[in-house]
């Protein structure tokens, strides 16, 4: 039982004790299907990649384009403007999200601000700088072509952004304003406040809204995707439970997107909104698309620390907190005073002692990984001992406390709201907790999975971020995705394909609304003992301790085999009371549970087989002697993309290699 | 601390709710509202009761999905927080705490403390965007605008559309949510070609969800958690106003 390695074997030749669905539903084994891995990079320079894509694209004619329907599923910035963008052009859209309105999509809660190349303060940025920055950032586990159009794009998304009346933040010229946020060299950061998700998602909301106004959209709120239509290879709907009335009906179309963003609430605990879930891509891996590097997950150095056994959820506290606070521990092991107690050399300040250079600015795996290694030895703070202070006393003296207090009001009341003391007076204590999931479905350079007419976008994709995101990227690659590449490579295909084929009386649709029925019908029929909360958090707790800041290949066999174990509790244990057929939150959360339990053995087998350290992967065996990171780029330059083979079989690995022509390979250094 | 919560709960929308009343014990000061309601959830669970509806998603005050009345105050005691950002040092040890949905004709209850707030998303459709379509948009630093117009809209813009305004308002107005965003785009200059068409549009949708009159009570600004003036509603009856007698 549990995964074992085929001695001498290839990679590819991993075993693994295959995923089994004990919910009893049935999927095909596709053993007749040919996985192309096609990434469709275009020909020529870096430079001209995505003009040359953009020319040779076919188009539908204006006259045809409301023949086509188009599913969207999500309704955050990615899905959002895609939807709006779609239905500009003249599609037909239906969008979907499982939140009462579309407004409430997880974007909403980004704080920091969005990259974008404009060099509007003559410091030295240009699309060249960005599209680095970004590669290096994701320790070049990216592809080069994909990153060079996000940093192309990004210009544009402030002009959209802009004239649909984001109210960014200005100088007292009129201009717009930036700031230099995660480490950057250069100030290339539009902000609104702290709430610039929240306003770009409006932004996208209100533009969405309009095509809502005039037709062009349908949207379904409080409707959640439970699966996949493929019919002869092409997607061509979805599964949704409308959550009111919990009926389960098929939607059809020419082409899904996927927008579904990221699953960092495998870990339980984590700075997503609690609705964050992997069930609509790991459905379609389960139905053939690929998965790829499930393994790279962000963990963000600067959050709440928690604070007991009810904790729910954990509140991100701005990276830029960190260009003014310093990071220390006290230096002796259950050093229990209060902090201000501590004389300052009985502290360490130990980012800066380890990074002299980049000290608390380090990156953010970097960061969070320090972080741990001081509590692992005993020496973190507050009652958990997991936490570290961040101080902000010196830079209050330097600066004075108005100064402070005015750069981080808000930051502080909410960590005061939360933890009851004032930052101004008290250290804020901080501990990292997952953040974001560079992982996703596999896409070519349109998007597209490797199953037709599947597009995925946003942070539901592996695009962009190779294995360690930026600051303040995500956002830029969620607009740049829904408002410019998308509505462009979708076109093609649409006008490659004859709209309206399947409609929702096909088979294969009433085949999947009975199986997902079956599933929910069987989740309520166990009544066992344990709430899905429950086994959620123990899920999330394995994860953490295994699969989470640093893996070893002995703490990843023991996840992978206590994975299976708990997934079978789940299923035989599990309680969740109520209907079907009505609103039922904890029918909700065991659908997306019993996805996750499925999900994160794929998870730990992508970091038991990825034997190297590389951004936010930090695999304790291959580390420098000063305990960094260390790339293997002759064994691990590719992406890996994983298909699943139907129930008792082993998943199979597929590599894309990944070519390096334009920057140089070198080892991340910030000491 | 030990609480008693009474707790609004109602099957569906075609029948009658109650107050139910439920001990929680060894709640700590550090949780959160909704963490409270969790734990009452895991309890009831348990017992094998069905657990309590409410919705919530971001919990750090940012979505506006969360929306209880606690004890007769639409997102509870504490001024400028969300329910979810409510914590439980704010409470007494032996309170007792009453929990409602938001109460007000435009929000049919869906289920114990879900409401349907659909009706704003409505008004937003009707009218509360510029029409910029994607592409053809001149350079972000072309138009300018003036600081304090950009703070001021984004003061305006700051709305989570929770509707905890329409729930304070003894009328249950609609009035804050929708100046909110009349003002945040009249105030810019991108926003002012459309803003006659907008401001009309979107308070016929307004009174068509029906949703009461502003009377000048303010509980709206009171119980808005993200503090946004009741001077906007002024600004809006401006923008009405002006809508009415331009030719
Ligand atoms: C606290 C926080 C702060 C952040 N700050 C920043 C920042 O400053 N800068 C930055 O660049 N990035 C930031 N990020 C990251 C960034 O916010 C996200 O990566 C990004 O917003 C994701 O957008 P998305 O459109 O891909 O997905 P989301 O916004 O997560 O939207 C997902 C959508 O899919 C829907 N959905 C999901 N599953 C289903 C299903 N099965 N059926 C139907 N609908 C479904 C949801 O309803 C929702 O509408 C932050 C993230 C967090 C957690
Ligand atoms: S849950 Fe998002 S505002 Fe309360």
């Amino acid at each position: 039982m549990g995964w074992n390695v085929d001695r001498g074997g290839s990679l590819c030749r991993l075993r693994l004790r295959s995923i089994i669905d004990l919910s009893g539903s049935d999927y095909l084994n596709p053993r007749s299907r040919f996985v192309k891995l096609d990434p469709r990079i275009p020909e020529g320079p870096l430079e001209s990649k995505w003009e040359r894509c953009k020319s040779e694209l076919k188009l539908v004619s204006p006259a045809n384009k409301r023949k086509y329907k188009i599913l969207v599923v999500g309704t955050g910035l990615a899905g959002a403007s895609a939807a709006a963008s779609l239905a500009e052009l003249g599609f037909s859209v239906e969008c979907f999200c499982f939140q009462d309105s579309a407004r409430r999509a997880h974007s909403i809660a980004a704080q920091g601000g969005i990259n974008a190349a404009k060099n509007y303060q003559n410091d030295g940025d240009s699309v060249h700088r960005l599209f680095y920055d970004t590669i290096k950032g994701g320790d070049f586990r990216s592809r080069e072509a994909n990153v060079h159009r996000l940093a192309e794009i990004s210009s544009a998304i402030i002009d959209q952004c802009v004239a649909q009346g984001v109210p960014f933040a200005r100088e007292y010229s009129g201009y717009l304003a930036n700031r230099s946020f995660g480490g950057a060299q250069v100030s290339r950061t539009f902000y609104a406040r702290g709430q610039t998700g929240q306003q770009l998602l409006l932004g996208a909301y209100q533009a969405l809204s309009r095509q809502v106004d005039a037709g062009s959209v349908i949207l379904h709120t409080r409707s959640e995707m439970l699966d996949l239509v493929v019919v002869d290879g092409e997607a061509r709907g979805i599964i949704v439970r409308d959550l009111i009335g919990g009926k389960v009906n098929a939607f059809t179309g020419d082409a899904v997107v996927l927008a579904t963003g990221g699953y960092a609430n495998v870990f339980y605990l984590s700075t997503n909104a609690k609705g964050c879930n992997v069930t609509a891509t790991w459905r379609a891996a389960k139905r053939g698309a690929l998965f790829a590097n499930p393994c790279f997950t962000q963990i963000h150095p600067t959050c709440i620390p928690v604070s007991g056994d009810h904790q729910s959820k954990l509140t991100l506290m701005s990276e830029s907190l960190r260009n003014d606070g310093r990071i220390w521990v006290p230096k002796a092991k259950g050093d229990g005073r209060p902090g201000k107690h501590i004389p300052a050399d009985e502290r360490d300040y130990f980012l800066e002692r380890k990074y002299p250079s980049f000290g608390n600015l380090t990156p953010r795996d970097v960061a969070s990984r320090s972080v741990k290694e001081v509590c692992d030895e005993g020496r973190g703070v507050g009652k958990t001992g997991q936490g570290v202070y961040l101080d902000f006393s010196d830079s209050m003296g330097r600066l004075g406390k108005n100064v402070i207090e005015e750069r981080y009001g808000n930051l502080f009341q909410m960590y005061e709201k939360i933890t009851g003391e004032n930052p101004l007076e008290t250290p804020m204590r901080i501990y990292p907790a997952p953040h974001y999931t560079m992982g996703g479905a596999w896409v070519d350079y349109h998007l597209m999975s490797n199953l037709a007419g599947l597009f995925v976008i946003g942070e539901a994709n592996f695009s962009d971020h190779g294995a360690n995101r930026l600051g303040a990227s995500a956002l830029m690659q969620g607009l740049a995705d829904g408002y410019f590449i998308l509505p462009y490579t979708i076109s093609d295909y649409l006008a490659r394909t004859k709209p309206g084929t399947v409609t929702s009386d096909h088979p294969e649709c009433k085949r999947l609304e009975e199986e997902a029925a079956k599933r929910l019908k069987k989740l309520l029929s166990i009544r066992g003992r344990r709430t899905v909360d429950d086994i959620h958090r123990e899920l999330g707790t394995l994860l953490w301790n295994h699969c989470g800041m640093s893996r070893s290949e002995q703490g990843l066999r023991t996840a992978l085999e206590k994975i299976p174990e708990l997934r079978e509790t789940f299923w035989r244990d599990v309680t969740i009371l109520g209907d079907r057929e009505e609103l039922n939150q904890a029918l909700e959360r065991a659908g997306r549970v019993a996805d996750f339990l499925e999900f994160s053995e794929l998870m730990c087998r992508d970091a038991l087989e990825r034997k190297e350290s590389c951004g936010a992967h930090f695999r304790v065996e291959h580390q420098t002697e000063s305990g960094e990171a260390l790339r293997d780029d002759r064994h691990f330059k590719h992406v890996s993309a994983w298909e699943f083979k139907g129930e008792n079989q082993t998943p199979e690995l597929h590599q894309e290699p990944l070519e390096f022509s334009n920057v140089e390979l070198v080892q991340r250094n910030y000491a | 601390m030990n609480l008693t919560l009474r707790v609004w709960r109602q099957k569906n929308k075609n029948v009658n709710g109650k107050l139910i009343s439920y001990e929680v014990k060894q709640v700590s000061p550090d949780m959160s509202f909704l963490e409270v309601l969790d734990l009452l959830n895991e309890n009831l669970v348990k017992k094998g009761e069905e657990p309590v509806a409410f919705d919530h998603d971001c919990r750090e005050g940012i979505c506006g999905a969360c929306s209880l009345v606690i004890n007769g105050i639409p997102h509870g005691p504490d001024r400028g927080t969300t329910a979810c950002q409510l914590h439980m040092r704010k409470f007494r040890d032996g309170d007792t705490i009453c929990v409602e949905p938001w109460r007000a004709k435009p929000f049919p209850v869906v289920k114990d403390l879900v409401v349907d707030r659909s009706a704003l998303d409505r008004i937003i459709q009707s009218g509360g965007f510029i029409s910029a379509s994607t592409g053809g948009v001149p350079n972000a630093n072309s138009i300018l605008v003036a600081k304090e117009d950009a703070d001021r809209a984004m003061d305006a813009a700051a709305c989570i559309g929770c509707g905890a305004c329409v729930a304070a308002c003894p009328n249950a107005s609609a009035m804050l949510f929708v100046a909110s965003k009349v003002s945040h785009l009249a105030l810019l200059p991108q926003g002012k070609v459309e803003r006659a068409h907008r401001v009309k549009k979107m308070i016929k949708q307004m009174d068509s969800e029906q949703f009461g009159n502003c009377t000048n009570h303010f509980e709206c600004e009171a119980a808005c958690p993200k503090k946004i003036s009741v001077s906007f509603i002024a600004h809006m009856n401006r923008e009405y106003l002006n809508a009415h007698l331009q030719p």
